[in-house]
């Protein structure tokens, strides 16, 4: 049932809007609205029930183990929101003089420190609110850098073929054509590939590291002179960075930009799909390009910079600090961590992950790598499987819903077919991991005993399989109450 | 070693598995010359508790102040429930709803959100949600040039938040898109319609309509949508949502509405929290929906018949069409939205008119109230919603100070954004605000102006 079929007209809250009506004599009649919104007139119970009810129809990292390559899906420490979530903190005005906001702006500045050091950069901007701005920013700085230099012949941008979707659709939005190298069959950039792809028009090159792949990319030192040498610039997806959290920074492997995934490697929730938050880190060059604004600290007092100060500035891409409180919740993550916490992170992300992948080629399932060390994730095909039983990694996706665990990543990369990328992140333990083994067992011998069965799935969830087709061709994206 | 549950006994079973010795054999592939060292600069780990009172010693710092700042993020009361339930831990710790059969509580409460918006707004369809505010006008400029195929330019008043068009400029900057300045009555405070003539000869792919515009004033928003679709330009009006529960939505602006309602989210139940996590929201007419950025739900059923809720049209999406998508936009702002969902419910068209009403006003009262102080006045002439302009004989900043020292904030310094309104200053008193803090406010501006 949809909240608004719970509604009966009449029926409102009394103790949360005010008890009088007020007069709005002040405002012209052909201004005011003339026929009420339809928003559910519901009791306070109804609405608690209603939506505690929904909570409860969805899986998430508090009920359920969520392999979900490339998404870093880790345990949100509560502490972290309740920090976040202090009541000084919540009423804080954006525009409220920084006199009235130390405590806030000591942590931002913090955080930035502290991100410097992990990442190898020279300077950090907390502004981008999502991983797709965190890469927009990004590739504007570069394009600021060019032509700072005069330098407006530089018109392409590189992209592995693996890549995010995000990352050729964020250089199109920069005003960059994209050319997208292919990978070898190790899963690593084809060199020779990135060779003839770069030249006097190449503003940069776009690369994860560790890939989307799940794996470490080997040449990424003779990648970065490659690009360097031809004169572009070397920007870091940071998606996969809990790989290497504490183990590789990315200022070392010779990248001049980075974004950073904090709803990923610093824990930050993923909220059903936002708020993410994606700081940028630059190298020394690009400094002056970073967006405003950001926090400095002189005199023992915490202040914005802002456009006055960075005439160079790409400017500001969200109305005030980007997500400020999500940030005061990573902020709470890296301290809880700490330093050996910090380094332990990516240790335990990769024991987790190769331990999968050994237990899984064990029972039977095909890796898309075999010869390779997987990163914090690694990819699962089922290419032979759909050959001869017709059973797709869809179905297999959904046949583990069955089994209360969440699917893995499927279909992506586009580049091995059939996949399920697979990412445990180091907050699981072996047996989580070793019962999600036994659950994908149970699936293997369903797929040769009762393929039907498998390709229906899901069978015990609210709902079985979803009609997209139906949902594309018969938009329907709003309720109606006579419908 | 917080968040990693691993038992030595785990750790010896997993390696001996994997056939490694260690675990630094798994980083074998990568070259040693890359390994950084010690994090230095990052502090040793805190517990629990520790952390707790570093944060409350930070908080307090803080402190509390009577808030009557407004300028794009207003103080509303936000019910206990809001925040309680969208805290689950189901809602909080979820992912994008890709899974659809596992994310049915995310994907039904966001088709529910679509519907409020899109009533709230008067249009056809909402999408889930965009970063904020700003950015949702920079997506809706994007879209009316993708959608009117001759024209690159957009007529922006100066009426609209400064930094949203600082936003605009940011992101669209890089595509050949032209943004071409409309300048307001400075007596009336806003865009007066007989300005448009000097435009008559140009083409335009649409008119951003502010409404309240930044000064709070409000805008004659019928002639300027009809101007606009006059000149085959699209409409967009950019516009606070709890307003709508009392002004005219932009779907009926003019004869034909408008084309594209963008806004900040965050007074539906959003905590000001320093400026976010905040959330945009987006509306637009039916002819629009392929050009619409964002996630979108639809309703469809399952192979049994039952309803149930997907993410549909995700063939405009980065995921699929990679450089060719409508935006490189993943996310939507999910869990700002659980919030305002549920705030919507609670409060219901009745409340969250009253919650108009009320702090409609209380500005008002607070602006009256202001006015009978000697050398203080009213900026414009025209009808505001819940947030006005005064003009001051003297400095802004000396008396925003000593209001400061007295626990209030204010308002905000217009000449921040608009240099050349020297001692002007923008106030806004929400229904938080009851008669005894409006009295207060305005003895202590008495006592600051001396």
């Amino acid at each position: 049932m949809l909240i608004f079929e719970h509604a009966r007209h009449g029926r409102r809250n009394y103790s949360q809007a005010p008890t009088t009506t007020a007069s709005t004599d002040g405002i012209p009649k052909q201004l005011l609205r003339k026929k009420q919104p339809l928003l559910p007139e519901v009791s306070e119970m109804d609405t608690v029930r209603h939506y505690t009810r929904l909570s409860q129809k969805n899986f998430s990292i508090d009920t359920e183990f969520y392999p979900l390559g490339s998404c870093t899906m880790k345990y949100n420490p509560r502490a972290c929101n309740a920090l976040a979530m202090l009541p000084q903190f919540l009423s804080r005005h954006p525009l409220a003089p920084e006199d009235t906001g130390q405590g806030f702006l000591a942590c931002m500045y913090d955080l930035q420190e502290i991100l410097k050091d992990v990442t190898g950069m020279a300077g950090i901007s907390l502004a981008p609110m999502a991983g797709a701005q965190g890469e927009l920013i990004g590739v504007m700085m570069i394009r600021a850098y060019h032509e700072s230099r005069g330098d407006y012949e530089r018109t392409e941008i590189i992209v592995p073929d693996a890549a995010h979707g995000t990352n050729p659709a964020t250089a199109v939005m920069c005003g960059f054509k994209v050319v997208e190298i292919a990978t070898d069959k190790e899963g690593n950039v084809d060199l020779n590939a990135l060779k003839a792809a770069v030249g006097p028009q190449t503003a940069g090159l776009m690369l994860t590291n560790p890939s989307t792949l799940g794996v470490f990319e080997e040449n990424v030192t003779e990648m970065s002179r490659i690009v360097h040498e031809a004169g572009g610039l070397l920007y870091y997806d940071g998606a996969n960075l809990n790989a290497v959290l504490g183990k590789v920074k990315p200022g070392d492997m010779g990248f001049d930009v980075i974004h950073i995934n904090l709803h990923k490697t610093f824990s930050t929730p993923h909220g059903g799909g936002g708020p993410g938050s994606a700081p940028v880190g630059v190298a020394k060059r690009l400094l002056p390009f970073l967006p405003v604004p950001f926090v400095k600290l002189e005199n023992e007092t915490y202040s914005w910079v802002a456009e006055k100060e960075c005439p160079q500035s790409i400017g500001r891409l969200s109305a005030h600090m980007g997500n400020a409180g999500v940030l005061l919740r990573a902020y709470v993550y890296v301290r809880l961590l700490g330093r050996d916490g910090m380094h332990r992170v990516a240790e335990f992300a990769t024991l987790n992950a190769n331990y999968l992948m050994a237990e899984l080629k064990k029972a039977g399932f095909e890796i898309a790598y075999p010869t390779r060390r997987a990163s914090h994730e690694f990819i699962v095909t089922l290419k032979d499987t759909k050959e001869k039983t017709g059973v797709t990694a869809m179905n297999l996706a959904k046949r583990l819903l069955d089994k209360g665990f969440h699917a893995p990543t499927t279909y992506f990369p586009i580049l091995v077919p059939e996949c399920l990328l697979i990412e445990p992140a180091e907050t699981e333990s072996k047996q989580t991991l070793d019962a999600f083994v036994t659950a994908m067992k149970e699936i293997l011998t369903e797929i040769q005993e009762q393929p039907d069965m498998v390709k229906n799935a899901p069978h015990s969830m609210p709902l079985r399989k979803l009609d997209d087709v139906k949902a594309a061709r018969e938009l329907d994206l709003r309720w109606k109450p006579d419908a | 070693m917080p968040f990693i549950p691993h038992t030595q006994d785990d750790i010896a079973e997993m390696l001996a598995s994997i056939g490694a010795d260690s675990i630094e054999t798994l980083f074998d592939e990568i070259p040693d010359d890359l390994k950084s060292g010690r994090l230095n600069k990052v502090p040793p780990g805190l517990s629990e508790m520790e952390i707790t009172r570093l944060m409350m010693e930070r908080a307090n710092q803080d402190g509390f102040y009577q808030n009557f700042i407004g300028a794009g993020a207003y103080e509303h009361h936000i019910p206990a429930a809001v925040w309680q339930i969208t805290t689950r831990g189901e809602f909080y710790s979820s992912y994008t709803p890709y899974q659809a059969e596992a994310s049915q509580g995310t994907l039904q409460l966001l088709y529910e959100y679509q519907t409020m918006m899109a009533s709230l707004t008067g249009m056809d369809v909402s999408n889930a949600s965009l970063y904020d505010g700003a950015t949702a006008l920079a997506e809706a400029v994007l879209m009316a040039v993708r959608s009117h195929r001759s024209s690159r330019r957009i007529l922006m008043p100066q009426t609209v938040h400064p930094v949203y068009k600082k936003v605009v400029h940011a992101i669209v900057g890089n595509q050949k898109i032209d943004i071409v300045e409309l300048p307001f009555c400075t007596e009336a405070g806003r865009v007066l319609p007989e300005s448009l003539e000097k435009f008559e000869n140009e083409e335009f792919a649409a008119l951003v309509i502010p409404q309240p515009n930044f000064f709070g004033v409000l805008e004659q928003v019928n002639e300027l949508t009809d101007w606009a679709h006059s000149k085959k330009a699209l409409a967009i009006g950019v516009v606070n949502p709890v307003s709508l529960a009392l002004l005219t939505p932009p779907g009926e602006w003019g004869s034909q509405g408008a084309d594209i309602a963008v806004g900040e989210g965050q007074p539906l139940g959003i905590p000001l929290s320093s400026g976010g996590p905040y959330f945009g929201f987006m509306a637009c007419k039916n002819s629009l929906i392929r050009q619409i950025p964002g996630r979108i739900i639809g309703r469809t059923n399952d192979l049994d018949g039952k309803q149930g809720f997907v993410l549909t049209l995700q063939a405009r999406e980065q995921h699929i069409r990679r450089s060719k998508a409508t935006s490189n936009i993943c996310t939507n702002q999910g869990l700002m939205v659980t919030a305002a969902t549920i705030y919507m419910s609670l409060l219901g068209p009745d409340g969250l008119r009253r919650v108009a009403e009320h702090s409609h006003a209380n500005t008002t009262d607070l602006i009256q109230r202001l006015e009978k102080i000697p050398g203080v006045e009213s900026a414009f002439s025209s009808p505001f919603f819940h947030e006005a302009v005064l003009k001051l004989q003297k400095p802004v900043d000396d008396v925003l100070a000593k209001m400061r020292a007295r626990g209030i904030l204010a308002g905000l310094n217009l000449q921040v954004f608009y240099p050349e309104m020297e001692n002007t200053l923008l106030v806004c008193a929400t229904e938080t605000k009851t008669e005894v803090d409006i009295q207060n406010y305005v003895t202590q501006f008495e006592q600051a102006l001396k």
